[in-house]
């Protein structure tokens, strides 16, 4: 049997709270961390994945003062990302509470710290995030919050940090990302055949029957999504038991 | 007195999230790896992320093998491995090289291997948890086959059927829980598991 889908909220969070934006940018208040975190254990959503967008582009250490505070009342797992770089960044991390990292940019810069992570701390909590978008009809990652262009194709990225010691992908499309258009099918569906560890499609989500078309015909492992439950009523729960009603074997 | 409920801190986990989910339950958690701290224990909770084989080099530097032989099993304090500290319960694993567990409960820790395309691994996020024995006292009020959270890429191969207190339909089916006596180990994740995960850690912590 595979394993239940997993539906994720995406909390972005930027100087002291919330935000959500459109193609990685014009980003909009959404409220406090917390607040979200609380909501979502109340709710218990089945995973929830908190990235530090600027921790990068400003040159900083992940926040692991805010992630400790957070991770105290979160009784779910937590993916959390933003600006981690070194091992000892993954270590701290985990210490307060975090159960799996996301890296973006220093997957592309520092390879190698992929596998010295696996290594230490087991591919389980790995998970390399992926940014992509389509330039003239060919997938390019982009890393530093979609700011810089690296000439590679999300597809190879992807097979290389599987074999680094990746344990899993979230593959985010900037293009898709707040449209509430749906998700990248096709690029998913490339990932996804590409390799074997699970792949967390992201970006573009704005109904429940997007869901589906990326679990189905893109092969997602999971789905991770923000506008859809922060600026519709749509919810996490909702969301389930369409998939659910649609022959998908989730967490009920 | 709510119990003391000593939590292993051997440099390879998310204790705080470990401790936060003992005091919610009601329990008083202490991370510790002193010796003195542990035997004073009314339970023990084996916490663990990371590598099978780096996990027992820290545990061998720390002493903590010689403490839990002795003042923990050889006491029957009730202990419980999480994850990692699961599979280090075990005599063997292969993660990283063949090296020895503390072989509380017999068995070899090896890779998940998947069956067919449906089966990605590592095994990341909520699955079926199938008790052996619906009285079994980790279960109690837990409907059988409830989703806990797991998140690995290795499971234990217990030696002994009767060791064998749980398992889950996932990669041909593998052994999510393991138990002899008062000792217990879970592959998943009871912390980051909800009102489920709460109710197994509870029934733990007043075992």
């Amino acid at each position: 049997m595979p394993t239940k889908i997993r539906v994720m909220p995406t909390l972005l969070y930027k100087d002291v709270g919330l935000v959500k934006g459109i193609g990685f940018d014009s980003w909009r208040r959404t409220g406090s961390a917390m607040q979200a975190i609380k909501v979502y254990n109340m709710r218990e959503v089945d995973e929830l994945i908190f990235v530090d967008i600027t921790a990068t582009n400003d040159n900083r250490e992940p926040d692991f003062a805010t992630i400790d505070e957070l991770a105290d009342e979160c009784f779910m797992p937590m993916t959390v990302g933003g600006g981690i770089r070194t091992v000892d960044h993954v270590r701290k991390m985990l210490s307060v509470g975090a159960d799996k990292v996301a890296i973006n940019s220093a997957a592309i810069e520092n390879p190698a710290l992929i596998t010295d992570v696996a290594n230490r701390f087991g591919a389980q909590c790995v998970v390399v995030s992926i940014d992509y978008k389509n330039t003239g009809g060919a997938a390019e990652v982009y890393t530093h919050s979609g700011t810089r262009k690296t000439g590679k194709s999300p597809i190879e990225l992807a097979r290389q940090v599987e074999s680094l010691g990746a344990g899993e992908i979230l593959l985010t499309s900037i293009d898709r990302d707040g449209t509430m258009n749906g998700y990248d099918v096709e690029i998913t569906r490339k990932v996804s055949d590409n390799v074997k560890i699970p792949v967390i499609a992201s970006g573009g989500a704005g109904s429940y029957s997007h869901m589906v078309d990326v679990l189905r015909d893109g092969k997602a492992s999971a789905i991770a999504a923000a506008s859809i439950f922060h600026f519709t009523e749509q919810t996490p729960l909702e969301a389930k038991r369409y998939l659910h009603d649609q022959g998908f074997n989730v967490r009920l | 007195m709510p119990p003391r409920i000593a939590i292993i801190d051997y440099g390879m986990c998310n204790l705080d999230s470990v401790r936060r989910a003992v005091e919610e339950c009601g329990g008083v958690p202490v991370i510790t790896s002193q010796r003195t701290e542990i035997a004073a224990a009314d339970k023990v909770v084996l916490p663990g992320v990371g590598a099978f084989n780096v996990a027992m080099q820290h545990i061998r530097e720390l002493q903590i093998d010689q403490c839990l032989s002795e003042d923990v099993v050889g006491k029957k304090t009730p202990l419980l491995g999480i994850c990692l500290g699961m599979q280090i319960l075990a005599s063997s694993g292969t993660e990283g090289g063949e090296s020895t567990g503390l072989g509380f409960i017999e068995g070899q820790v090896r890779r998940l291997e998947p069956v067919g395309d449906d089966n990605r691994i590592p095994h990341v996020g909520w699955n079926q948890v199938v008790a052996a024995d619906a009285q079994h006292p980790l279960f109690k009020g837990i409907r059988p086959g409830s989703d806990f959270y797991f998140v690995h890429s290795f499971h234990f191969c217990a030696a002994h059927e009767s060791d064998r207190a749980a398992t889950t339909p996932y990669a041909g089916g593998f052994t999510s829980v393991v138990g002899k006596g008062p000792i217990f180990g879970v592959q998943f994740h009871p912390e980051k598991s909800q009102k489920i995960g709460f109710q197994l850690l509870r029934n733990f912590i007043f075992y």
